[in-house]
């Protein structure tokens, strides 16, 4: 090859920004599995085997070199991301189903690594949320509700028992190990018009300290790395600040009604919020490039995740949110080009 | 005061490698390889031939043409050859070259200066300068004469002299400064003489504080120029904070329009070399024959004084470099230079730099992941990715829409690529399609043109010889009939012949298109000046 000036490079590769990337939501795995056990790690092994295995035969499948697609990290970390946004006792074949179709239709289809438009990890989600409604809707119960409930726990045992065999201990079914998640349940709660959002607050199952019971944790951590992302340049500010600033001035405003609302840090506290900001939305492939264009393509997953949970047909909207903005990505970078040096002073050309 | 451009990089510099000691001369080389075109604009014609001896300082070569600049024996000799030689250029191609065998005798030609050059007429400083063949020293290799005569219509209100010098490792305008501070300002002064500015601003990185303070330590004891307002300004040492309309934003803040020229805006640009040959040339009368050239990228870094057509082979045994398989040989900076292949390859007035570095480990490239991270660093405020990808699938007009011409191929955007593309090398790729497009296109209108007038010329032939052959038959018939109608038809037929010159005319007249004159593109004017 001929090589041609730059002689330097920066030393940062694909994987180094995978990695780190990933190191970024140790804190969020970390609260995960206090909240909802062991699981997830299994889980997240499985998930990772099988994104390696699917990207592997895509790669032969499209004659592509092995070596440093694999080593790029790009698939283990969809896989990852997957994962996290389901619940931690989804059975093992929707986690193969999932990474699977996110690795082989959603990325190689549309040409692999750099080419795909849409974010493969919430294509997986979405194909999960439609496919297998109810199983997306099994969260465990989270550890500190236990006691306030009369939910069960099961042990890391009996959660593999379930995931691998389908089985569960003698006289329980599944209703008895999980429950809804604090956006769900405010949301029936709220459209059934049952209850105000102050008696719903007192009975203290929904609401934790700022945002959702447990989820709050999840989405601190999540917050905690994505913030640690922006201080190593891995990801700029404009996606997330976009986002939760759109999703907090939505809930201000449509939210005036405060016995009927959920607040606006409830919001930004629950559900996928914090992973959806920092760590999907920010998915350089299929996001917005330019500055501006960042601001407006996570604003508006900001205002459509405001509008599915309000109004929509599902209890949290990310995944949806992130996929119809990723449709507008090619306008918006067309409309948002910064001005070129010298094209802005006088438009003589 | 400074205003900020943005994007740009933080680079670590490695200068220390070089700068640390006095300059050194390199000896005279056994030959001397003196390319004949070792500027922008067009090439010089050898005034010498094989066999001539020729003194140091004489002329060699020169052009008629404005755009052009003059090249001198840098040592006495014989000329032993003038033929074509590989230089210094990306696709290593060989140009003419003219051979001095060198006698070591360092006979200078006869050669005079002034310092009282305010006596000259500025014509005369110019020509000097011309005849001097100075080129701008900073890499751009624009012959200096030309940018010293602004069109008439422009006054000129700036000068800035650039000392600012970004690229890492070279430091050869950072050790000119401290050492020959006092005659970069004496050229400084002939410049700004010549183009009547009242105000100068000299910039330099805040990475060379010496320079700094040496130049403005010289400032202080130089009373040459009491009308004279210069300022000297540190400026953020940001690659690349000396590309030219970078540094002019930064020193006054104007932005220079695309496709305009800083004169346009009354700012003329000199590197501080430059202005160090202007004196020599003016004060001197020496002309552009050695230049200061930093050799480094190993542990010990040097500033030579190089004879312009040094083989450069003859440099690193000089300072014991030894270039091997795992090294890769770059004239010019790590940013922007040129990797070259040989050794046998001769330094030129543009050469600022050579540069050994240890060949880095091959870097796998990959897709490009959409980070952004080209755009955010890119000085011209360009989206190299864009930019990428229509140069990858050819689209050379969306391609001139986001700007490519826009790009000074620093290299900003390769250096910070995660996926390792060689993002400048489609941008140099797709220039040079354009300019061929553009050059095929011109001769295909060419051609078309001629073809078009090949055809309304036959067209027109059998035109007239169909008239002519029914002038003749109505003539015959005519005269059967009577006297008046005869004579009638008769003068008719006279003035006929004029309709026929009028279209003679015609066809001599020359085809606005068709004229011969090479029109380069606008473009490449514009990166040209
Ligand atoms: S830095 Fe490289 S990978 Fe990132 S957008 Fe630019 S070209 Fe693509
Ligand atoms: S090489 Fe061109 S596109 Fe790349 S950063 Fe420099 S000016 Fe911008």
């Amino acid at each position: 090859m001929i090589r041609s000036s730059p002689y330097i490079l920066q030393k940062t590769t694909l994987q180094q920004i995978m990695l780190k990337v990933i190191y970024a939501l140790i804190p969020g795995i970390l609260v995960y599995i206090y909240f909802f056990g062991w699981a997830i790690i299994s889980n997240l092994l499985l998930a990772i085997g099988v994104a390696l295995i699917t990207e592997s035969i895509a790669l032969l499948l499209r004659k592509r070199p092995l070596k440093p697609y694999l080593s790029d990290g790009s698939a283990i970390l969809t896989s990852i991301l997957l994962t996290l946004a389901i619940p931690s006792i989804a059975p093992w074949w929707m986690i193969v189903i999932g990474v699977s179709f996110s690795i082989l239709i959603a990325k190689h289809v549309y040409g692999g690594l750099g080419y795909n438009p849409f974010n493969p990890a919430m294509v997986g989600y979405i194909i999960l949320l439609v496919s297998f409604p109810l199983e997306m809707t099994h969260w465990v119960t989270p550890i500190n509700m236990i006691e306030h409930t009369d939910k069960l726990l099961l042990n890391i045992t009996q959660t593999l028992q379930y995931q691998f065999f389908n089985l569960l201990p003698t006289h329980t079914n599944i209703d008895a190990i999980t429950m809804a998640t604090p956006l769900d349940e405010l949301k029936t709660a709220l459209n059934s018009s049952a209850k105000t959002v102050s008696e719903i607050k007192d009975e203290g199952m929904v609401y934790g300290y700022i945002g959702g019971i447990a989820w709050e944790w999840l989405n601190i951590a999540y917050l905690i790395g994505g913030l640690w992302l922006i201080q190593q340049r891995i990801i700029s500010w404009h996606i997330p600040i976009g986002f939760l600033s759109a999703l907090f001035l939505m809930a201000l405003f449509f939210g005036t009604d405060i016995d009927q609302s959920a607040s606006p840090l409830f919001h930004l506290f629950s559900g996928a919020t914090m992973l959806g900001a920092f760590f999907i939305a920010t998915d350089p492939i299929t996001a917005a490039t330019t500055p501006k264009g960042r601001i407006i393509f996570g604003a508006g997953i900001g205002i459509l995740v405001y509008i599915i949970r309000t109004w929509g047909g599902y209890p949290d909207g990310v995944a949806f949110a992130v996929l119809l903005m990723n449709m507008l990505v090619p306008l918006l970078d067309y409309y948002t080009q910064p001005k070129v040096f010298g094209h802005d002073s006088s438009p003589k050309e | 005061m400074h205003t900020m451009w943005s994007g740009g990089l933080k680079l670590k510099g490695y200068k220390t490698i070089s700068n640390q000691q006095k300059s050194i001369t390199a000896p005279i080389p056994n030959t001397l390889i003196i390319p004949l075109q070792q500027h922008i604009g067009q090439l010089t014609h050898p005034v010498v031939q094989v066999g001539d001896k020729v003194k140091k300082g004489q002329c060699i070569a020169q052009s008629k043409h404005f755009i052009s600049a003059a090249v001198h024996a840098s040592s006495s000799g014989t000329v032993t050859a003038i033929e074509n030689h590989p230089v210094a250029h990306p696709s290593q191609l060989a140009t003419p070259c003219i051979i001095i065998k060198t006698d070591g005798k360092e006979e200078w030609i006869t050669h005079h200066g002034t310092s009282n050059y305010q006596q000259l007429s500025r014509a005369e400083l110019r020509d000097r300068i011309g005849k001097a063949g100075i080129v701008g020293l900073g890499g751009a290799v624009f012959p200096t004469q030309v940018k010293l005569t602004p069109p008439s219509d422009t006054r000129i209100t700036t000068l800035i002299l650039n000392g600012a010098e970004c690229e890492p490792y070279i430091t050869c305008d950072d050790r000119l400064m401290r050492e020959q501070a006092s005659e970069i300002l004496q050229g400084m002064a002939i410049i700004a003489y010549i183009l009547k500015v009242p105000h100068v601003i000299i910039g330099i990185e805040d990475n060379k504080p010496q320079a700094y303070q040496t130049l403005q330590h010289a400032l202080s004891q130089t009373a040459l120029f009491p009308q004279l307002n210069v300022e000297i300004i540190q400026v953020p040492t940001i690659y690349p904070a000396g590309g030219e309309k970078q540094l002019i934003y930064t020193l006054t803040g104007k932005k220079i329009p695309s496709y305009e020229l800083p004169a346009q805006q009354g700012i003329v640009c000199h590197n501080v070399a430059t202005c160090f040959s202007v004196y020599e040339a003016i004060v001197k009368g020496i002309p552009l024959i050695s230049r200061l050239v930093t050799v480094t990228g190993q542990k010990q870094g040097f500033n030579v004084r190089t004879l312009i057509g040094t083989p450069i082979q003859d440099l690193l045994d000089y300072v014991a470099y030894h270039p091997t398989i795992k090294h890769t040989l770059i004239m010019g900076g790590p940013m922007m230079g040129t990797a070259l292949s040989n050794t046998r390859i001769p330094i030129v007035k543009a050469s600022n730099c050579i540069l050994l570095q240890d060949t880095p480990p091959f870097e796998q490239t990959m897709p490009c992941i959409r980070c952004a991270q080209c755009s955010h660093v890119c000085p011209v405020n360009l989206l190299p990715q864009q930019l990428y990808w229509y140069a990858r699938s050819k689209e050379f007009d969306k391609i001139q829409d986001i700007h490519l011409f826009d790009c000074i191929e620093c290299g900003c955007c390769s250096y910070v690529c995660p996926s390792h593309i060689p993002l400048v090398h489609y941008y140099r790729y797709a220039k040079t399609e354009i300019w061929n497009k553009e050059k095929q296109k011109q001769k295909a209108d060419l051609a078309r043109t001629r073809h078009e007038f090949h055809l309304f010329r036959l067209e027109r032939e059998k035109k007239e010889k169909a008239e002519r052959h029914k002038k003749k038959k109505t003539t015959l018939n005519k005269t059967k009939t009577d006297a008046i109608q005869a004579a009638l038809q008769r003068t008719k037929a006279k003035k006929q012949p004029t309709n026929n010159s009028d279209k003679n005319t015609m066809q001599n007249d020359p085809n606005p298109t068709d004229s011969h004159s090479q029109v380069s593109t606008p473009d490449k004017d514009k990166s040209l000046l």
